[in-house]
C-alpha cells in the first residue's frame, strides 16, 4: 500500500488522441500514468471519453496518435488476448452457453492451462467472490448481483496484473450497488491488482478509488484522491460535477494573497479563496458546498461579509435537513444541516443571513 | 378469515372457491381472444385444414370399386383367389350387370383407371367391356320377341315391375337401388321418382327386377323422365332369361298372380337357356378369361386400402400380402431419397453463403446494414418464376456462365459444362432462392448477441478464432437452426424451380406428386406420397426438438 503511489508507472497515457470520425477528437491530448497497486476510476458524464480512454487500453480501439504503455512497454500495437488485461463489462457480458464454471475456465483454457489445475484455480477464484456453490449453474439462473461476482472472478482468475472495469454496477439496485462497491475495492486492494474502473457516479468513484480522473470534453479535469478532488475543486466543472455544490456569479473585486473578494452580479459582496482566477475585473463562478454554508452569526469570523437570503423550501431528510434559499437572485442555493438537537429547523418565508469560512469558498473559472 | 387449512380451497371474498372465479374472469378474456381470432380460423380451416384432410384421406380411401361393382364384390369374396380356377358363374353374372349399369352411368372407366394403378391394361379391358355388354343384351331382346311380340313392348315390363296401386312395394330394392345410382350419378340427381318396384314381381324375377329398379331410379331421379315411356336398358332382356331359367322358377309362377302372367308363362316353356356370361366376357376380351384379372379385382376390392401407400415405397399389394415392386417400377424411394440429400445439400449451402452476410448484416452500422438488408430482400420482390428462369438463362449451355467460363479459357468452346436440367441447376437455383430464409433468422439472432461477447472472449485472452468458434457460434446456432429447417421444409416440397430447372434427374418428390395430381389422375398415389412428406417432415422435426430444442429457434 504504501508504495502505491509510487512514482514507476505501471499504465501510461502519453499525449494520446483518438478520434473516429476524422474530424472531431473524442480523446484530447490524454497523459495519465498509473502506478502498480492503484484503484483509478475515470470518472465523467457520458461521451466524455472515459469509456474511450479504457476500451484503447482494453484494445478494443487504437489510439489516433500518441503511445500507451503497459509496465513500461508500449501496446499500441498489441492485439487484446495478449494483453493480459482482466476485464468486467457493463452487462458482464457472461457467456450464456457456459455454465459458471465453464465460464470461468474458459481464459484459463485458451493458455493451455492443465484441467488439474484449473480447476483449482476456478474453485479458488469462486470461492474468493463466495460463489463456490453455483459452478454448476447457467448465468441466467443467477441474480444481477451474483452475476456481477462472477464476472469480477473471470476477469481475476488468470491472475491479470491490470484489471479494467466499464461501469460494472450500473445494473444493480442501490443497497446491492453499495455492497460490491465495498467487495471490489476490498478484493482489489487484497489482490494487489491494479485497476482502472470507469464510472459516471460520483459517490461510487469517491468511496471506491485511490484517485479519481474526472474527464470531460475528451480532457482530464483533474485528477486527484477522493477528498481533495472535493473539497479542493480546480475548476467549476470538477465543483459542479462532484457533490452538491451551490454557485454564484460575479466579478473578482481585489486579490489580497489567500483572499479575494468577489461582487456578485446583484452587487453584493462576498470573499473566497482565489484557485483560477488572477487578476481583479476577471468574471469568476464561486463555488461553496452546501454544509460548508453557515446562517448563524456566532460561528462567523468576525468582519466577514454575508449574504442576505430568504428560505424558499424545508426538507426533512432523517440525517439531514435540505435547505432551498434564495441568494443573490440564485433561487437553488441549497444548504445542509445536521440533524442535531439544537439545531433550528428553518420555515418557509425567513428571512436570514447566511456566510461562510473565506477558505471554504472557491473563485473558480467563469 | 386467514386460518384456511393448508388443503381446503381458497375462497374468494364472496365465498366461491378462487379457482372458480378465476377461471370466470379469464372467460371473457379467452373469449375475447377467440373472437379475434376466429374469422382466421374459420378461413382456414375451410380453405385449408378440411381440404388438407379430405385429400390425406384419399390416400387410403377404395370405395369406388365396392360402390361401383358392389354384387360382384360380394360374389368374389367367397372365392378363393390363391386357387387357380376362374370365378364362378355368379361372379361374372353379377359383374355382367354391375358393369352394364356402371357403363350406363359412364362410371366404368373410372373404374378401369383406378385399377390399371394396379396393374396396367385394366382400363382398356373396362373401357372395352362397356361397349360391347350391350350385344348380349340385344341377342336376348330379340330371342323374346320371338316368342311373343309383347316382349317387345317397353309397357309389357313397366306392368310387370311397377306397384300398381294397392299393391306391395319392395322398398327395401327401391332403397339399395337408389343409394346406388345416386352413388355413381356425377352430380346429385334432381329429377323425380315415378316408379316403384312391386314385391311379387321382385320376389318372382329377383335380377330382372333389380335392374329395372336400378333403370326406373335412373329414368326418374336422374334422366327426368317417365319410366313407363322409355325403353328400358339392353341388360333387362338378359337377367329376364337369367331369371325364367332359374331353378323353380315354374312352381314360383304357378303362386304368381300379377300382371303379365301368361306371356311369363309363355318364356317359361319356350325352352330358353341360361345365359353363360363366362363365355360372354371372354368373347369381350381374353384376359377376362384370366385369374390375375379377378385377383387383382378381388385385392383391391376393400372400402380402404393400404396400396397406395405401398406403391408409395416402391411395393405393391398382392393376395399374398405386400410385395416389392418389380425392379423397373421402383423409382420412388429413390426419389425420396434424392429429395432429402438434395434438400440437405441446399441447406449446406445456404448456411455456407447466409452465414457470413448475416453476420455482416448483423456487425455493420445501421446504415450500411439497411442497404444491405435491402439486398438481401430484393429477390422477394420479384416473382420466383421471373427468378427461376433467370437461372435457365444463366445456366444454359449458351448462357451466361458457360460464355464466360469459355471466355476465360476454363471450358473448351465445344466441351460447355452441363449446368441445367440436372441436380446442379436444382441446387443453384433452389440455394439462391431459399437464401434470404436462411439469412433472416440467423441475422434475427445474431443481432441479439452483444459484441462484448467477443471482447470479453478476446480480453480473457482468445484469439480471434478462438472467440468466434467458443463464445460467437455457439450463440447463433439457434439461427442456424431455424433457418436451416425452414430451408429444409420449404425445399422438400419445393415444385416450381426443381420443375423448371431440374430436367428428369434434378426433380423432387413434389414434382412427382405434380404429376399424380394433373396427369394420371391417381389421386391416392399423391396423396399418399404427400401423407409420407409429411410424416417425414415432421418426423424431422420432432428429432430437431429433441436434440436442440425448439425453444431455442428464434425467427425474430
Amino acid at each position: 500500500m504504501a508504495e502505491s503511489h509510487s512514482s514507476d508507472a505501471f499504465v501510461e497515457f502519453e499525449r494520446v488522441q483518438k478520434s473516429y470520425d476524422g474530424e472531431t477528437l473524442v480523446v484530447k491530448d490524454l497523459n495519465l500514468s498509473v502506478p502498480r497497486g492503484e484503484f483509478l476510476t475515470m470518472l465523467g458524464p457520458s461521451g466524455s471519453g472515459k469509456t474511450t480512454c479504457l476500451m484503447m487500453l482494453a484494445g478494443f480501439e487504437t489510439a489516433t496518435h500518441g503511445d500507451i504503455r503497459l509496465g513500461g512497454t508500449s501496446i499500441n500495437n498489441i492485439p487484446p488476448h495478449k494483453r493480459g488485461i482482466g476485464m468486467v463489462f457493463q452487462n458482464y457480458a457472461l457467456f450464456p452457453h457456459m455454465t459458471i464454471a465453464e465460464n470461468l475456465a474458459f481464459p484459463l483454457e485458451v493458455r493451455k492451462i492443465g484441467k488439474d489445475e484449473r480447476e483449482k484455480k476456478v474453485k479458488r477464484a469462486l470461492d474468493m467472490v463466495e460463489m463456490g456453490a453455483f459452478g454448476g449453474r447457467r448465468p441466467a439462473q443467477l441474480s444481477g448481483g451474483q452475476q456481477q461476482r462472477v464476472a469480477l472472478a473471470r476477469a481475476l482468475v488468470f491472475e491479470p496484473e491490470l484489471v479494467l472495469m466499464d461501469e460494472p454496477l450500473g445494473a444493480l439496485d442501490k443497497q446491492l450497488r453499495e455492497k460490491m462497491q465495498f467487495e471490489i475495492t476490498h478484493l482489489a486492494h487484497q489482490l494487489g491488482i491494479t485497476t482502472v474502473y470507469v464510472t459516471h457516479d460520483q459517490t461510487e468513484a469517491l468511496t471506491m478509488s485511490d484517485r479519481v480522473a474526472v474527464f470531460d470534453d475528451g480532457r482530464i479535469q483533474q485528477i486527484a484522491p477522493p477528498d481533495i478532488l472535493y473539497e479542493k475543486p480546480e475548476n467549476s466543472f470538477v465543483a459542479q460535477f462532484i457533490g452538491e455544490n451551490n454557485t454564484l456569479r460575479g466579478v473578482v473585486k481585489e486579490i489580497k494573497g489567500d483572499l479575494a473578494l468577489v461582487e456578485l452580479d446583484n452587487g453584493d459582496l462576498i470573499d473566497c479563496k482565489p484557485i483560477n482566477v488572477s487578476k481583479v475585473g476577471e468574471r469568476t463562478q464561486i463555488s461553496i458546498r452546501p454544509e460548508r454554508v453557515e446562517f448563524d452569526k456566532k460561528r462567523l469570523q468576525p468582519g466577514v461579509h454575508t449574504l442576505k437570503a430568504e428560505v424558499l423550501e424545508f426538507v426533512y431528510m432523517g440525517d439531514i435537513f435540505r435547505t432551498r434559499l434564495r441568494v443573490a437572485g440564485n433561487d437553488d442555493f441549497i444548504v445542509k444541516t445536521r440533524n442535531a438537537p439544537d439545531q433550528k429547523r428553518l420555515q418557509p418565508g425567513e428571512q436570514l443571513e447566511i456566510g461562510w469560512l473565506p477558505q471554504d469558498c472557491r473563485a473558480l473559472d467563469a | 378469515m386467514s386460518d384456511t387449512a393448508t388443503n381446503a380451497p381458497v375462497l374468494a371474498a364472496d365465498g366461491t372457491p378462487l379457482k372458480r372465479s378465476l377461471s370466470r374472469a379469464l372467460r371473457v378474456q379467452k373469449m375475447r381472444a377467440l373472437a379475434l381470432i376466429a374469422p382466421l380460423l374459420i378461413f382456414v380451416l375451410i380453405s385449408f385444414i378440411l381440404p388438407i384432410g379430405d385429400m390425406l384421406f384419399r390416400s387410403v380411401e377404395n370405395q369406388i370399386v365396392e360402390n361401383t361393382l358392389p354384387y360382384t364384390v360380394e360374389e368374389l369374396g367367397k372365392w378363393d383367389g390363391a386357387s387357380d380356377e376362374l370365378p364362378p358363374e355368379p361372379v361374372f353374372r353379377d359383374m355382367y350387370f354391375d358393369l352394364f349399369l356402371a357403363a350406363e352411368m359412364k362410371r366404368h372407366t373410372r373404374l378401369g383407371s383406378r385399377l390399371n394403378y394396379e396393374a396396367s391394361g385394366m382400363s382398356s379391358l373396362f373401357r372395352q367391356a362397356g361397349r360391347k355388354l350391350d350385344d348380349p343384351g340385344k341377342d336376348a331382346q330379340d330371342t323374346l320377341e320371338e316368342i311373343d311380340p309383347r316382349w317387345g313392348e317397353r309397357e309389357t315390363y313397366y306392368e310387370i315391375f311397377n306397384a300398381a296401386e294397392g299393391v306391395a312395394v319392395d322398398d327395401a330394392l327401391l332403397s339399395a337401388q337408389e343409394k346406388r345410382i345416386r352413388w355413381l350419378a356425377d352430380e346429385p340427381p334432381t329429377g323425380e321418382m315415378n316408379f316403384a318396384p312391386s314385391a311379387e314381381a321382385s320376389a318372382l324375377l329377383p335380377l330382372a327386377a333389380r335392374v329395372y329398379t336400378s333403370f326406373g331410379v335412373i329414368t326418374g331421379l336422374v334422366d327426368n323422365k317417365v319410366v313407363e315411356k322409355t325403353k328400358p336398358m339392353e341388360s333387362l332382356y338378359l337377367a329376364l332369361v337369367q331369371d325364367v331359367t332359374r331353378p323353380g322358377f315354374v312352381d314360383d309362377l304357378a303362386a304368381y298372380n300379377g300382371p303379365q302372367k301368361d306371356a311369363l308363362a309363355a318364356l317359361a316353356t319356350a325352352g330358353l337357356t341360361a345365359p353363360n356370361y363366362t363365355q360372354i366376357f371372354e368373347e369381350v376380351d381374353r384376359n377376362w378369361a384370366k385369374v390375375e384379372t379377378w385377383r387383382i379385382i378381388q385385392t383391391h376390392s376393400g372400402p380402404y386400402t393400404s396400396g397406395y401407400f405401398l406403391n408409395a415405397i416402391d411395393m405393391q399389394k398382392t393376395p399374398e400380402g405386400a410385395a416389392v415392386q418389380p425392379e423397373n417400377k421402383r423409382v420412388l424411394i429413390q426419389l425420396f431419397i434424392r429429395t432429402i440429400i438434395m434438400s440437405l445439400t441446399i441447406m449446406g449451402a445456404c448456411i455456407l453463403l447466409g452465414y457470413p452476410v448475416a453476420w455482416l448484416l448483423a456487425n455493420l452500422p445501421m446504415r450500411q446494414a439497411n442497404l444491405l438488408m435491402m439486398l438481401v430482400l430484393l429477390p422477394f420482390w420479384t416473382s420466383l418464376l421471373v427468378r427461376t428462369s433467370a437461372w435457365k438463362v444463366m445456366l444454359q449451355q449458351n448462357g451466361v456462365v458457360n460464355d464466360v467460363l469459355v471466355w476465360i479459357g476454363l471450358v473448351a468452346d465445344n466441351d460447355r459444362l452441363v449446368l441445367i436440367n440436372n441436380q446442379i441447376g436444382t441446387i443453384t437455383a433452389m440455394t439462391h432462392i431459399l437464401l434470404p430464409f436462411m439469412i433472416l433468422p440467423m441475422y434475427s439472432v445474431m443481432q441479439t448477441i452483444n459484441p462484448s461477447y467477443l471482447r470479453a472472449a478476446k480480453s480473457l485472452g482468445a484469439t480471434n478464432w478462438t472467440a468466434f468458434w467458443r463464445v460467437y457460434f455457439p450463440q447463433s446456432i439457434p439461427g442456424i437452426g431455424a433457418g436451416s429447417i425452414l430451408v429444409f421444409i420449404l425445399s422438400i416440397g419445393y415444385y416450381i424451380t426443381p420443375e423448371i430447372v431440374g430436367g428428369t434427374k434434378g426433380v423432387f418428390i413434389s414434382n412427382r406428386i405434380a404429376y399424380h395430381i394433373s396427369s394420371s389422375l391417381n389421386w391416392g398415389l399423391a396423396a399418399a406420397l404427400g401423407t409420407i412428406l409429411l410424416v417425414v417432415v415432421l418426423a424431422l422435426y420432432w428429432c430437431y426438438d429433441k436434440i436442440v430444442g425448439i425453444d431455442n429457434v428464434k425467427l425474430g
